[in-house]
């Protein structure tokens, strides 16, 4: 039982892992912006396409050392898909700040419409074989069998996590972005350049997300077109149930919902007797978020809403 | 009474006499059109039944088609051979209506409190939680396979089978459900409502109870759903979790802020559009999709207080021919 129970909290970690750097991308977007982006699902899904676009380019020009072309990609993908989330933000979105929040929500949810038929039409729908960047060998952790691909999505996204917080809490640019969720209006007067700051989350957030993107698609070997919506869906939970706007709260979430997902689909059956069985393990993971949200109405490390915050105000 | 104002009359009563006509015209279409024209004025039912939340009361409900699905259900289990019953059409689609409204209470009672987003995550979980639970639970609902062959249904005696069947009554509904809308966006509930939407805590200050308020937006809208639930169940005759996702409660969502938020012009306009618009990009096949996104995302960037301005309502409409009508000299 118990290395049963090592090897689901691995599982649990590294889906935990992927589903949290998505979540920051959601959070940070939201923390600026005040924004539900729900292009960012896309962005995930677009990871894995550039990482295999650039690396497959790479090798068909000669290549480098394989490891080397892979790092390139890795780098590569995060820079492009990045670099796209800043124009996105540039015209479906900035044109839209003057007109409440309904409208560039809706607008996001076009941009995610165009990004994921945009793929579709030009590499097709069907399910693509994504190649490992790191070989699968299994390993023997306390008992529990892990493979290298979960062990390193894990090392990787928390060094991804710690690298997030230290440039956020310890840099110039860093500054800017907390000063411009915490007050737009008063950053912008103290001599913040807000939208340098919304570019940096808009370049940051996606980046991540196709990290996620990539680590996802190696977990599964598998990618396609429609990858994003469902796991674009669970990783605003998950940013929602850390408490919106919160970066350690996104991490958190992100965690928490793997956790639950994970030992809810491996326990729930034996728990109940066989009654509730794993295909209630998306019904689990919304159920725990009402229940947590009904008694922590802004999420776990969510700061309590001030009444002069014009979101509490004014809802939509 | 000058020359000016008898011509403004007769304009009037061409525009009017045009619409009446366009609308007698439908049944006439081809089918397909008229299938296109019922989906239109499905869509209208249910957006002007959440812009009651959306767009009055300032609520973002992402979960709205959840209540489309329990009225989609009801007429499902009600009228068919999944348990043998068989209930008129008329009774079911005032069951639907009320499950949808015990639903909107049930899941707008403990979640209320919540503001913004969160109440917005909330909605689409519940959404996503019925979906889900229709899906699995095999021996009330069938799951994915849906339940198939519901009965005919028939209005005091009238076959309803046929689209144009199905268009008169969804046409007298449609206009029943806007009027109502209407009504209650001028009473002094209306207008409380805007209030909660503007700043909820100055309602509360006012000694109103916004709880009991938001409550009574959310049971409504969901029983309009309900309803448009039970018209699609019959329409179809058939029913699958398949039909209730997520992007049903976007597209809903998507409609209202297309044609301008809390007005019924605009939301009319919007389903129009929205509806139209995949239909018309048949032609492009699999870049339909593409296109559909790029089109969405300019409208709104172009113009984002929706198609229709806030000025051209339902209200502006009506002022107009009344006064053309009663006082000409005014105008």
């Amino acid at each position: 039982m118990l290395d049963y129970f090592l090897q689901q909290l691995i599982f649990a970690l590294a889906i935990g892992a992927i589903y949290g750097l998505i979540a920051l991308g959601y959070t940070m977007v939201y923390g600026v912006m005040r924004l539900i982006n729900f292009a960012h699902g896309e962005f995930f899904m677009l990871g894995p396409y550039v990482y295999t676009f650039i690396f497959s380019g790479l090798i068909g020009l000669g290549g480098l050392a394989p490891v080397l072309d892979s790092v390139i990609a890795i780098v590569a993908s995060f820079v492009i898909v990045g670099l796209l989330g800043v124009a996105i933000e540039r015209f479906a979105y900035r044109p839209l700040r003057a007109y409440g929040r309904l409208a560039p929500m809706l607008s996001a949810l076009g941009m995610s419409i165009v990004l994921q038929s945009a793929v579709r039409v030009t590499v097709g729908p069907q399910p693509v074989h994504f190649p490992a960047i790191v070989p699968s060998t299994p390993i023997d952790a306390l008992g529990g069998m892990v493979t290298t691909v979960q062990f390193g999505i894990l090392v990787a996204a928390v060094l991804l996590m710690v690298g997030l917080t230290l440039f956020v809490n310890g840099t110039r640019l860093g500054i800017w972005i907390r000063a411009a969720s915490e007050s737009w209006t008063t950053s912008s007067l103290l001599g913040i350049r807000v939208n340098r700051a919304v570019s940096l989350v808009f370049f940051i957030g996606p980046g991540l997300g196709a990290m996620a993107g990539i680590m996802y698609a190696s977990y599964y070997g598998i990618m396609q077109p429609t990858m994003g919506s469902v796991i674009g869906l669970k990783a605003f939970t998950a940013a929602i149930l850390g408490g919106i706007g919160s970066i350690p709260g996104a991490m958190l979430g992100g965690f928490l919902l793997g956790a639950i997902e994970t030992f809810g689909t491996a326990f729930l059956p034996i728990l109940s007797f066989g009654y509730i069985g794993t295909e209630y393990r998306d019904v689990f993971a919304f159920a725990v978020l009402i229940l947590v949200l009904l008694f922590k109405p802004a999420g776990l490390l969510g700061e309590t809403v001030s009444e002069e915050t014009t979101v509490a105000k004014k809802d939509y | 009474m000058g020359n000016s104002v008898i011509a403004r009359r007769l304009g009037l009563l061409a525009v009017l006499a045009l619409c009446v006509v366009l609308l007698a015209l439908v049944p006439y279409l081809p089918s397909y059109y008229v299938r296109v024209v019922d989906s239109i004025l499905i869509y209208i039912i249910l957006a002007v039944g959440l812009n009651l939340v959306v767009g009055y009361a300032g609520l973002l409900d992402l979960g709205f088609i959840a209540f489309y699905a329990v009225g989609a259900y009801a007429y499902a289990l009600l009228a068919s051979g999944q348990f043998d019953i068989h209930l008129p059409f008329i009774v079911i689609l005032f069951i639907g209506a009320a499950a949808g409204a015990i639903a909107g209470v049930l899941l707008g009672f403990p979640v209320l409190k919540l503001r913004g987003d969160y109440l917005a995550i909330v909605t689409l979980s519940f959404g996503e939680i019925i979906r889900i639970a229709i899906n699995n639970a095999d021996d009330l609902t069938n799951g994915p396979q849906g339940i198939a062959g519901l009965d005919r249904a028939s209005l005091f005696g009238l076959p309803l089978t046929t689209p144009v069947h199905f268009y008169w009554l969804l046409l007298v509904l449609a206009i029943i459900v806007c009027g109502g809308v209407y009504y209650m966006e001028r009473s002094i509930l209306g207008k409380a409502w805007r209030a909660l939407r503007e700043d909820q805590d100055v309602v509360r200050g006012l000694g109103i109870n916004t709880t009991t308020l938001k409550l009574l937006a959310f049971a409504l809208s969901a029983a309009i759903g309900g309803a448009g639930g039970v018209i699609f169940g019959a329409f179809q005759r058939f029913v699958s979790p398949e039909s209730f996702t997520f992007q049903e409660s976007l597209l809903v969502v998507l409609i209202i802020i297309i044609g301008g938020v809390g007005n019924i012009v605009g939301v009319i306009a919007g389903a129009v559009v929205l509806v139209v618009l995949p239909e018309v990009l048949h032609f492009a096949a699999q870049y339909r999709l593409l296109i559909y996104g790029v089109v969405l995302v300019t409208v709104i960037v172009l113009r984002p207080g929706g198609l229709v301005s806030p000025r051209f309502n339902l209200g502006f409409i009506i002022r107009k021919v009344r006064t053309l009508w009663l006082s000409p000299s005014k105008t």
